[in-house]
């Protein structure tokens, strides 16, 4: 990777996701690939940025494509190219361990298991992110926002959100 | 503008993916706020956000294609607002009215067991942005199926009072079942001799629910069709002048 490179994984870093802002979209796992077409006068480089939305209405897709090219431009770079590729499809299996982490510490349970795997939805034990039990129930597979589901805590009485596998 | 002329199968398909998403969007999105409790409110618009999102994708691809060919410039919003009702290909259970909540739930049940084993099929066609789509939509109508058909026992299996319109829900949209599985030739196309196997798994899936809350099937065997054909009941004219209404006053405006 070149050195331009890291500086842009590492500005992407710091764009988090609107709906969820402790993660990044870097945890997220939702850009692809950076590419640098290199040309003369460094900031007039064609800096490529390949992604995959996360969900098929996820709103915060608009935001984050201005946000990307809002940080990069206040980087200098100002030729900034978004592309979208969705094949194959984003998975919360590509979210990275400290995101999942990051999730916990924010207080939604992160996604236990493979994406899409039916025995995995059904014998699913979700731990409160309140207090670590594991006698917790879903209340609703639908919540706050597309990626959640709500649950609620037996031990704590909470309720939390749970981030589906997807 | 008309889509109508289009002999393209692919396009074609996207097209009625796109149609039935977004007409089912639109009806369950009338449900925002009126839901019998709070999380089952959140449930259906969560339901009805992930199918626009699923007809946004597949009109994207549609106007895509339909530039290249065609020179002209469209987008997905031309395709959903600037089309009128003999363009649109959506199954006729669709497009009627919702009814009370079991029936939206039934009808929910119909579409969602459909798109899971027709996705299933696409996410390994070999266009890959088609596939790539469907694999996308198919990761969230796992979740419809099972919410709808949880309810579809819920309701069927409940009370005398429950069962009782859980059963003439059934009567009102049954006619309306057979259309989905009488293919067009752009659906074989696409599909090659898949379409069989999709037919055979979503009546069996649709029959062992449907036994299990003790629903009786209705015997008729009429079919109601002529959607994916571009006749439609007079309920998808109201959709669209709902729908469409801004852009056509408003040409070109923007959220």
């Amino acid at each position: 990777m070149s050195r331009l490179e890291e500086q842009i994984w590492h500005l992407l870093e710091h764009i988090n996701d609107p709906e969820i802002p402790v993660l990044s979209i870097v945890d997220l796992g939702i850009i692809r690939s950076v590419t640098i077409l290199e040309v003369k006068n460094e900031l007039q480089n064609q800096v490529l940025i390949n992604y995959t939305p996360t969900y098929s209405a996820c709103p915060a897709v608009d935001l984050i494509n201005s946000e990307i090219k809002a940080t990069l431009n206040a980087a200098g770079f100002t030729n900034i190219h978004l592309e979208q590729t969705l094949f194959p499809a984003w998975t919360t299996d590509w979210m990275s361990e400290s995101g999942k982490e990051k999730l916990i510490q924010y207080g939604i349970a992160a996604p236990i298991g493979k994406s899409c795997d039916n025995n995995s939805i059904e014998a699913l034990k979700v731990e409160c992110p309140q207090c670590g039990s594991d006698k917790t129930n879903m209340i609703s597979a639908f919540s706050s926002t597309a990626c959640k589901a709500l649950y609620k805590c037996s031990s704590c009485l909470e309720p939390f959100d749970y981030f589906k596998c997807h | 503008m008309t889509t109508k002329q289009i002999k393209n199968p692919l396009i074609n398909f996207l097209l009625q993916l796109g149609d039935n998403a977004l007409i089912m969007g639109h009806r369950n999105s009338e449900w925002c706020g009126h839901g019998p409790v709070l999380e089952q409110d959140i449930a259906l618009t969560n339901i009805a956000l992930d199918q626009i999102g699923q007809a946004r994708n597949f009109y994207q691809y549609a106007a895509t294609l339909i530039s290249e060919s065609s020179g002209e410039k469209l987008t997905e919003d031309s395709l959903a607002y600037l089309r009128d009702s003999w363009d649109f290909k959506n199954c006729l259970l669709t497009e009627l009215p919702n009814g009370h909540w079991g029936q939206t739930i039934l009808k929910q049940f119909f579409v969602s067991t459909y798109q899971y084993y027709l996705y299933q099929e696409l996410e390994i066609n070999s266009d890959l942005k088609l596939a790539g789509i469907a694999s996308k939509s198919l990761k969230e109508i796992n979740y419809h199926v099972r919410w709808s058909s949880e309810w579809v026992l819920r309701l069927g299996d409940g009370t005398s009072e429950s069962k009782q319109k859980m059963l003439a829900a059934l009567e009102t949209l049954w006619p309306y079942i057979n259309e989905w599985t009488i293919f067009t030739d752009y659906e074989i196309e696409i599909l090659g001799n898949k379409h069989q196997s999709i037919k055979e798994k979503w009546e069996e899936k649709i029959h062992a629910v449907l036994n299990e809350a003790g629903l009786i099937i209705p015997s008729g065997a009429y079919a109601q069709r002529g959607g994916k054909q571009g006749n439609h009941t007079e309920h998808l004219g109201y959709i669209l002048a709902e729908m469409q209404f801004l852009q056509r006053a408003y040409p070109n405006s923007e959220w």
